[in-house]
């Protein structure tokens, strides 16, 4: 048998076990449709929910579609990520400089933190927070307060929301200036002035301004409940916490890595051409360790989305919990349920990954 | 203070301004933080008590007294008590078989055929029962950490040969055997574990044939083979792009078919290459299982949900999660020693 004869036997071999088990699979579904009398229809998106999303980001009530219910709960999750990510990737750095600061007591309060954390499962972090932690704090009337403006109890964590139209506009005009300027940062011809040194402050700067000139509705404790500010609820704060920790010491992993990843004689080369040693971090260690990080980190911002579906475990309102249990309890339908959520969180990582590698080429490419 | 700073260790604690700050700060956190978690964990802690209120009056600490009188469920579950030798024995057959496959000297391979033959084997014949006179144990009986231990193993077992095999699959030189290893592999680690077991759950029993059941366990064991096969396919083609093209050429050079030459040349060495990333796996792997207590089985995370509903202890969540948290940690620490030592053994780069 050639070459050319054993290239086709084994590939229709392949193509035939595929298509048979798909076969077999699809048979059997067909089936046990019929058997309960269903077919496949997304039609029932359409359809009334009627349930309540007790957290919610945009419009929802029991009158509307099950739809409208995906775009809710989908939202949830991805706000749940952003916010996750944000406080690991604080923490994570918190804990790596720690770590390298060359302070045993800060050294090895960091690696005992790493080694306990990331040796314990997410759920029972996730799940000691909610109902260890949120749900012993004391009722209403006796939160625990911060500066009269920002109440911890039972309930949840009620904190001043920020509003204002000056402050939508320097808010969002920083944001894109920000990320406008981290794309074309080297065709402004800027290469010599690092962006990590300048972009991140300058985020910070607009978020104060922004915040210095919004009018805050602050919580307060109305008879039996808090009117004003905004209310996030325990199920989140559990969420955020418990992932947001765990994934913190993942990304201080990573980022220690990366940084002893760039041989010391970079940083001896950049001294001896006359760097100041925070030049030599900024300049030279700093942009070559970003590029050994960014994979790792996108694989752990990765791991956050898909972590967020543990929300199902204490009842956050994401995806998994909304459409795999609610929706699929009141419409019985489970194959068209599954595939959007499993649908969902295809798209979602495809995207991320696409677009982290991108980055990842576009900074890879720089060195050369 | 400069007598003072010549001590190394000072000096690397209050040797600069930012140092010193940084040192005072840690040590006013641990002032702050860690007597009342002593006092809790240990001092006020109460170790022996009939329910929640005599705990609650015999002290203002943990009530571990909780810990002591569910012991045995958080280890075995609903496993009936007469029966609960053939687990120990089981677990005791996995435990010398696998110490088996990383000590020996000699006979190193009969020793991993054996933990990969014998001890599931072994194990399912002495936890389900039902032969040799052993009475049956019906799988919901099964739980606790007895129940991690069962998953994460049948998972790791069942996943490795087929992580190799996908992981030959996607760098096989056929297009089509390629795309559908790339298609399952990218699949399986695109969506979240949760939703795949939510899947096993309500999908499986649609896409098998009328009337078959599928035990809910058993589920959740195809579900986690599939899942961490496309995790250990990764890592492993890893270790495959770690060995030089020269291997295999030398190897067809001495005239070893093409099969021998991957599975016999190639593959040792790209799993030794890849063991670092294959403990990593089995580490988040025995975290994983604790996700099955999700999807309606009693694992120890379960089990330990069960437990603070129980009248008689009734909302003790600190204490159960806590000692959840402290058993997960040992056992990954165990994993963790057992892959370094297997690396020692076998692995590359520590020895010249």
């Amino acid at each position: 048998m050639n070459a050319r004869t054993r290239a086709w036997a084994w590939q229709g071999a392949a193509v035939l076990a595929v298509a048979a088990l798909a076969w077999w699979f699809s048979r059997n579904l067909s089936a046990n449709l019929a058997a309960r009398g269903m077919e496949i229809d997304f039609g029932f998106l359409a359809s009334r929910a009627g349930f309540d999303i007790p957290f919610r980001l945009v419009d929802w009530d029991g009158s509307y579609s099950y739809g409208w219910a995906l775009y809710v709960s989908g939202l949830n999750t991805l706000f749940a990520s952003a916010l996750i990510i944000v406080l690991a990737s604080l923490l994570g750095l918190l804990l790596a400089l720690m770590r390298l600061s060359g302070n045993p007591l800060a050294a090895g309060t960091s690696r005992t933190t790493v080694e306990v954390v990331r040796n314990t499962p997410q759920l029972v972090q996730i799940v000691f927070f909610y109902i260890a932690v949120l749900q012993v704090l004391p009722p209403m009337r006796q939160s625990i307060t911060w500066f009269g403006t920002i109440f911890l109890n039972v309930r949840g964590l009620y904190v001043p929301a920020p509003s204002g139209t000056l402050y939508n506009w320097i808010l969002g005009a920083t944001c894109a200036l920000v990320v406008l300027a981290a794309i074309f940062w080297r065709r402004l011809g800027w290469q010599q002035v690092p962006r990590l040194v300048v972009l991140p402050p300058l985020l910070v700067a607009g978020a104060i301004a922004a915040c210095l000139t919004a009018a805050w509705d602050i919580p307060s404790l109305k008879g039996f409940n808090f009117t004003g500010g905004t209310r996030v609820p325990p199920e989140l704060l559990a969420l955020v916490l418990g992932i947001g920790i765990y994934t913190s010491v993942f990304i201080a992993e990573n980022i220690r890595a990366a940084i002893e990843g760039i041989h010391h004689g970079q940083a001896e080369a950049a001294r001896s051409l006359g760097l100041s040693s925070n030049q030599s971090m900024f300049l030279v260690v700093l942009p070559q360790a970003l590029r050994i990080l960014i994979p790792p980190l996108t694989s752990q911002y990765l791991n956050v989305i898909k972590s967020t579906t543990l929300g199902a475990a204490i009842a956050y309102p994401e995806v998994l919990q909304i459409f795999a249990r609610t929706v699929l309890n009141q419409s019985g339908r489970a194959v068209e349920v599954m595939t959007l959520v499993l649908g969902v969180f295809l798209a979602v990582n495809l995207l991320t990954s696409a677009a982290m590698n991108a980055w990842n080429r576009h900074l890879a490419l720089q060195g050369r | 203070m400069a007598a003072v700073l010549r001590n190394p260790l000072l000096r690397a604690l209050f040797g600069t301004p930012l140092n010193a700050l940084l040192t005072l700060l840690m040590l006013g956190a641990f002032s702050l933080a860690l007597p009342p978690l002593v006092r809790w964990m240990l001092t006020d802690a109460v170790w022996e008590a009939a329910n929640r209120n005599a705990c609650a009056a015999a002290g203002s600490g943990a009530c571990w007294a909780f810990i002591r009188a569910r012991f045995a469920l958080f280890f075995y579950g609903l496993y009936p008590a007469p029966e609960r030798w053939r687990a120990d024995l089981g677990l005791l057959i996995l435990v010398v078989v696998g110490a088996g496959a990383l000590f020996a000297r000699r006979h190193r391979g009969w020793w991993l055929g054996a933990l990969m033959t014998v001890v599931p084997v072994a194990g399912g014949i002495l936890l389900a029962g039902g032969v040799l006179g052993l009475k049956p144990v019906p799988t919901p009986q099964w739980g606790g950490l007895l129940l991690n231990v069962v998953i994460s193993f049948v998972a790791l077992a069942g996943a490795l040969p087929l992580g190799i095999a996908l992981a030959f699959g996607r760098r096989s030189a056929y297009p089509v055997i390629r795309w559908i290893s790339v298609a399952m592999i990218e699949f399986w680690r695109g969506v979240p574990l949760l939703t795949v077991l939510f899947m096993g759950l309500v999908l499986l029993p649609l896409f098998l044939p009328n009337g078959v059941t599928v035990d809910n366990l058993v589920r959740a064991l195809i579900v986690m083979t599939l899942f961490n096969s496309a995790y250990l396919a990764e890592t492993i083609r890893g270790g495959l792009q770690g060995i030089p093209k020269g291997q295999a050429e030398a190897a067809t050079a001495l005239g070893m078919h093409p099969a021998q030459v991957q599975l016999l040349v190639v593959l040792p060495q790209a799993l030794r290459l890849s063991i670092p990333g294959i403990v990593n796996i089995a580490v988040d792997l025995f975290k994983d299982t604790s996700l099955v207590s999700i999807v309606g089985l009693f694992d120890l995370m379960g089990v330990v949900n069960q437990s603070m509903k129980d009248p008689a202890w009734l909302g003790l969540a600190a204490e159960g999660y806590t000692f959840a948290a402290i058993v997960f940690f040992f056992a990954c620490l165990v994993i963790s020693l057992g892959g370094s030592l297997l690396e020692r053994r076998f692995g590359v780069g520590r020895r010249r």
